[in-house]
């Protein structure tokens, strides 16, 4: 990997060297390096692009970095990548791709995972998203997300998309049996004329099921963000979805939360909170000294961290 | 040296809030009481720069600070602790810390700004200033604020509300402390009779308008003994 490679894959998976276990970097549309474990396999797909990642059962303690990278203007690739998950494993997983494009055609990045986390499985999922390069051409992220969550597992993502991306749409779909617990945190911060939506829909099965989703964005410039989150309770289960925007300039949010129950115990609350920043926000950090412009980032950087 | 000189504030809906005030405060410890909706609170908030005066002048150690902003007056040497303390989404009690003493605010630094409120820093320094803290930590925590910055001015509006669990001796010590071991001067908006106690100095305010202003031992006996608005039954009541 070329030194601009290199600086991506700082970005969106903070690696300087190589990882410590399980990995496989992905660099314009090509492996550039893999790592197996003894637990933990990592297989290239024959059918289409993109690999499996196997994780044996009651793997603890270990992790598995897929990070992807793209230096190369006008590359386009849709990229397969199927995790199976063992029961009573523990696992962190960080994917992220950053994408450098300094000239005149689109890039883009299309990663589509599934996650099937088996029974008392409990799985981390860290996701970053970084676009840069002064070309017209745009950096084009569609990540989506396909979740299967048997009885007792657990996944907890976070996702975060800070800066760089003109186009993205998050898609995440998610499958929760009986006693499953998905949690995700987004932070999305859209400028200029970039476009976010995130898509989430969570299916809460089984009984004891639970779904939190929360998401913080900051939109700025003339950027557009949506937000679109259902939850579906077909069992006892409890739901809650959040999205707090803080808007800024001429960009333009909208927010879509939706609930829907089918059992009389499942337990389903959205909150949906769109706006500025408070002026007595920014008011306390000025009597600190900051000025209005630094107060600002200094609120938003917390508001995203 | 703080001077108010004929410092008018109307508010947006027309009501003269402040009327004609000319003051100057030289003392060490000075204590701002009088009736709610009196103007005590605009008062402060006309001093830190987060409203302007309608009409009239504010001079610091005489410069002339009308029109500077409230970042300007702060690094001047301007504290303020709210009355109802800021929260943020995100921001932790050592990220304000940071930003109020100007340096990395280690644990130990923490330690040694917290403690002065009551608070173990172990336990507060990662904590967002969100909804999870409770009325009085927060206001504990704004407090803190206000010491670490080590300011020539440090306006409190109203301490002494919402502290819970906290004795309100140790909010007496924090003042009390302030004033041996710094060089600054305190202004304090209060309806306490023991913080009125321990001022140099107290204005008497109310409907706008300065009534009393003068030595502690001249204007607490006015006040207590019902003289000036404040009501015998509820002071000996309370007493």
């Amino acid at each position: 990997m070329d030194t601009l490679q290199m600086h991506l894959l700082k970005e969106v998976a903070e690696l300087d060297a190589l990882p410590v276990g399980a990995y496989n970097i992905r660099a314009n549309g090509e492996s550039a390096a893999r790592n197996t474990t003894a637990n933990i396999d990592i297989v290239t797909k024959t059918d289409k692009p993109g690999i499996d990642i196997i994780i044996k059962p009651g793997t603890k303690n270990e992790s598995v970095h897929i990070p992807v990278v793209l230096s190369q203007t006008g590359l386009k690739e849709s990229v397969y990548n199927d995790f199976y998950i063992g029961e009573d494993s523990d696992v962190v997983i960080i994917a992220g791709c950053g994408i450098h494009n300094c000239g005149g055609v689109d890039s883009e990045h299309d990663g589509i995972h599934s996650f099937h986390v088996g029974k008392n499985a409990k799985v981390k999922y860290i996701e970053k998203h970084y676009g840069e390069g002064e070309g017209r051409g745009k950096r084009l992220m569609n990540p989506t997300t396909e979740v299967f969550l048997e009885e007792g597992a657990t996944m907890e993502m976070e996702a975060t998309q800070i800066s760089g991306i003109d186009d993205t749409l998050r898609k995440t779909t998610a499958s929760l049996d009986k006693d499953a617990s998905l949690v995700i945190h987004e932070k999305v911060l859209t400028d200029g004329e970039q476009s976010a939506v995130s898509d989430f829909s969570a299916d809460l099965n089984g009984e004891g099921s639970s779904c939190n989703i929360v998401s913080r964005t900051v939109a700025k410039g003339n950027s557009k963000q949506h937000f679109i989150s259902v939850l579906n309770g077909n069992a006892a289960c409890a739901g809650h979805s959040e999205c707090d925007s803080i808007i800024m300039d001429n960009a333009n949010v909208l927010a879509s939360p939706q609930l829907s129950a089918s059992c009389t115990d499942a337990g389903l609350i959205h909150e949906a909170a769109i706006g500025k920043i408070a002026g007595e926000q920014l008011m306390k950090l000025m009597t600190l000294g900051l000025t209005e412009a630094e107060a600002e980032e200094q609120i938003v950087n917390g508001f995203l961290r | 040296m703080l001077e108010l000189k004929n410092i008018s504030f109307e508010a947006e809906d027309g009501k003269q809030i402040l009327k004609n005030i000319s003051l100057k405060i030289d003392n060490r410890f000075v204590a701002v009481t009088g009736p709610n909706g009196g103007g005590k609170s605009t008062l402060a908030k006309i001093i830190v720069g987060i409203y302007k005066p309608t009409s009239g002048s504010i001079l610091l150690d005489g410069k002339d600070i009308t029109d500077c902003s409230i970042t300007e007056r702060a690094n001047m040497g301007m504290s303020y602790a709210f009355q109802q303390p800021v929260r943020f989404k995100g921001l932790r009690v050592r990220d304000l810390l940071k930003m109020a003493s100007g340096n990395n605010a280690s644990l130990d630094d923490c330690c040694e700004m917290l403690s002065e409120v009551g608070l173990c820093a172990r336990e507060y320094v990662d904590r967002e200033l969100n909804d999870s803290l409770s009325g009085g930590e927060m206001k504990r925590i704004e407090i803190a604020m206000v010491l670490a910055r080590k300011t020539v001015i440090n306006v409190f509006d109203e301490p002494e509300a919402g502290i819970d669990l906290w004795s309100f001796q140790n909010l007496i010590r924090v003042f009390e402390k302030m004033y041996a071991e710094t060089k600054g001067s305190i202004l304090i908006i209060s309806h306490q009779e023991r913080i009125l106690d321990i001022a140099d100095k107290i204005i008497y305010l109310k409907d706008g308008v300065v009534e009393q202003y003068g030595a502690k031992n001249e204007v607490l006996p006015n006040l207590l003994n019902g003289t000036s608005g404040f009501c015998p039954a509820l002071t000996n009541n309370n007493k």
